[in-house]
């Protein structure tokens, strides 16, 4: 079980990874696709990678309900629980 | 009147230089890109051939990271070399509805698809990336080339395995003539050093099995010749309306005076053992471009270093170019990067349009007994080319029976 500041640092690498971002620019209340740039193709890559990284499933339905970071972290914290 | 097409920017990331002036430059000399390949795959597959010749410059040194991740190495390479030969033209100012591209590749995304098949295989169809199918198709290359620059007068991918570099120059020339563009990015790109195709290729017989000797093992017309070496890379160059370039002081390497594209119709791999649809291709390029044969100092030859290759080659040279074929300084620059299968004729064409530019033919490596059979003169220390009104040829030829021939007039 990770912490939401685990998860949020775990983000903020899967984010860097995929995008070039600076890890630190990954906050709770920043937008994917408003503040980060992320169009729905990094998405779902991210998404993927945040599945095998926190041991969870992020149906794909529930993907667009994830706007801002802090959306992310809580359904992933939500799953793992 | 036909519209004149000249070539005003040069671009190329190979086995013997990560761009133009490294690659020319190692040309003269005459290095081989050919090493041993490290990769544990090699062993774990059991490949019979143990080597190849990867791009000196790798694609990540001048892609970022994040840039790289959507495409494919082949695509990777294309946009590597058509950045070079886009700053190499000078051109700042122009109507993207008149620019186009035609880029080609041989077998296009085969990392990619690979890839995915693998991840698919071992953990399931969640795990295949979103970007896989733009990555893997074959115009790939030709997309990216076209939105890195903007081109939107069309973007064109021919496929014709080994011949699809030269075919793409083909295709430009007449997009200019024609009138549907003023410029034409061309080019080529491949990326197939992996397993699969090193065993397909090899499997047919068609790679040197030279394992103790890479640096060697790419030799054209010798007669210890047993295959080609596998290369990779991407060349690029910029074809113009000679207007369009006079119009804004562009400075002019070459005239693309004639192209032309045949099909043997007579085996799927085999050359046709006269050369004759070789024959048909020289003679037309040289007919679309009025080139007579004592025109031609230079060819950049297809040469590709197998043993049933690189004979019909030189016998449709001597049917297109008679008794003239004795006075040209042939060149088989396979010897130095291997074959980069559907980027060579795009590499080779820029090889070509520099020793026109610079009179210079580049050098033919590993050349110790002459195949008695082919008596070109092959210019194994690089020579100098005449001064006045010059021609050089380059030939491609892939399997499926694809001929095509470019001819560079110098300007």
């Amino acid at each position: 079980m990770a912490s939401n500041e685990e998860i949020l640092s775990g983000l903020a690498e899967i984010v860097n990874e995929e995008t070039g971002l600076a890890p630190e620019a990954v906050e709770l209340d920043k937008s994917f696709t408003e503040d980060l740039d992320i169009d729905s193709i990094s998405m779902m890559t991210i998404v993927v990678n945040a599945e095998e990284k926190f041991g969870v499933r992020i149906p794909d339905e529930e993907v667009k309900n994830l706007k801002t970071v802090g959306d992310a972290v809580s359904f992933i914290a939500g799953a793992q629980a | 009147m036909t519209r004149k097409v000249v070539i005003t920017g040069l671009g190329a990331t190979t086995p013997i230089g990560g761009d133009v002036p490294t690659m020319w430059n190692n040309a003269l000399k005459g290095v081989s890109g050919a090493r041993t390949l490290e990769d544990d795959w090699v062993a774990k597959y059991e490949l019979p051939v143990h080597f190849a010749a990867r791009c000196s410059t790798p694609a990540l040194d001048v892609l970022s990271r994040v840039e790289a991740k959507r495409m494919d190495p082949s695509t990777q390479f294309g946009v590597i070399a058509a950045r070079e030969a886009w700053a190499d033209s000078g051109i700042t100012e122009f109507d993207k509805d008149r620019l186009a591209v035609a880029f080609a590749t041989g077998i296009g995304g085969v990392w990619t698809l690979l890839d995915a098949w693998d991840t698919l295989k071992e953990k399931g169809p969640r795990r295949v990336l979103p970007m896989t199918v733009p990555m893997l198709m074959p115009n790939g290359v030709a997309a990216a080339v076209s939105l890195d620059l903007g081109a939107r007068a069309g973007a064109h991918t021919p496929v014709s395995a080994c011949a699809s570099g030269t075919e793409a120059l083909h295709l430009g020339l007449d997009l200019i003539r024609s009138g549907k563009a003023d410029v034409v990015m061309c080019g080529g790109a491949e990326a197939a050093i992996h397993p699969m195709p090193l065993a397909a290729f090899a499997s047919m017989q068609a790679l040197s099995r030279r394992n103790d000797d890479p640096e060697r093992a790419s030799r054209p017309y010798d007669t210890a010749r047993d295959g080609f070496v596998m290369g990779e890379g991407a060349g690029a160059l910029v074809l113009e309306a000679e207007e369009h370039a006079l119009a804004r002081g562009a400075r002019i390497y070459g005239e693309l005076a004639g192209t032309s594209v045949t099909a043997d119709a007579y085996h799927i791999t085999a050359p046709d053992p006269e050369g004759l649809g070789a024959t048909r291709a020289l003679k037309a390029a040289m007919f679309d471009g009025r080139i007579q044969p004592e025109d031609v100092v230079h060819v950049n030859a297809h040469a590709t270093s197998t043993p049933v290759g690189d004979k019909p080659e030189y016998t449709a040279l001597r049917a297109a170019l008679g008794n003239h074929v004795d006075n040209v300084a042939v060149s088989a620059t396979k010897s130095q990067m291997g074959h980069l299968l559907g980027a060579s004729g795009a590499v080779e064409a820029v090889l070509t349009v520099l020793a026109v530019y610079d009179r210079k033919a580049p050098v033919t490596i590993n050349l110790e007994n002459q195949d008695p059979e082919i008596p070109l003169d092959v210019v194994t220390s690089a020579r100098d080319l005449p001064a006045g009104n010059i021609v050089a040829l380059s030939n491609s030829f892939g399997f499926g029976g694809h001929n095509a021939v470019i001819a560079v007039r110098s300007v």
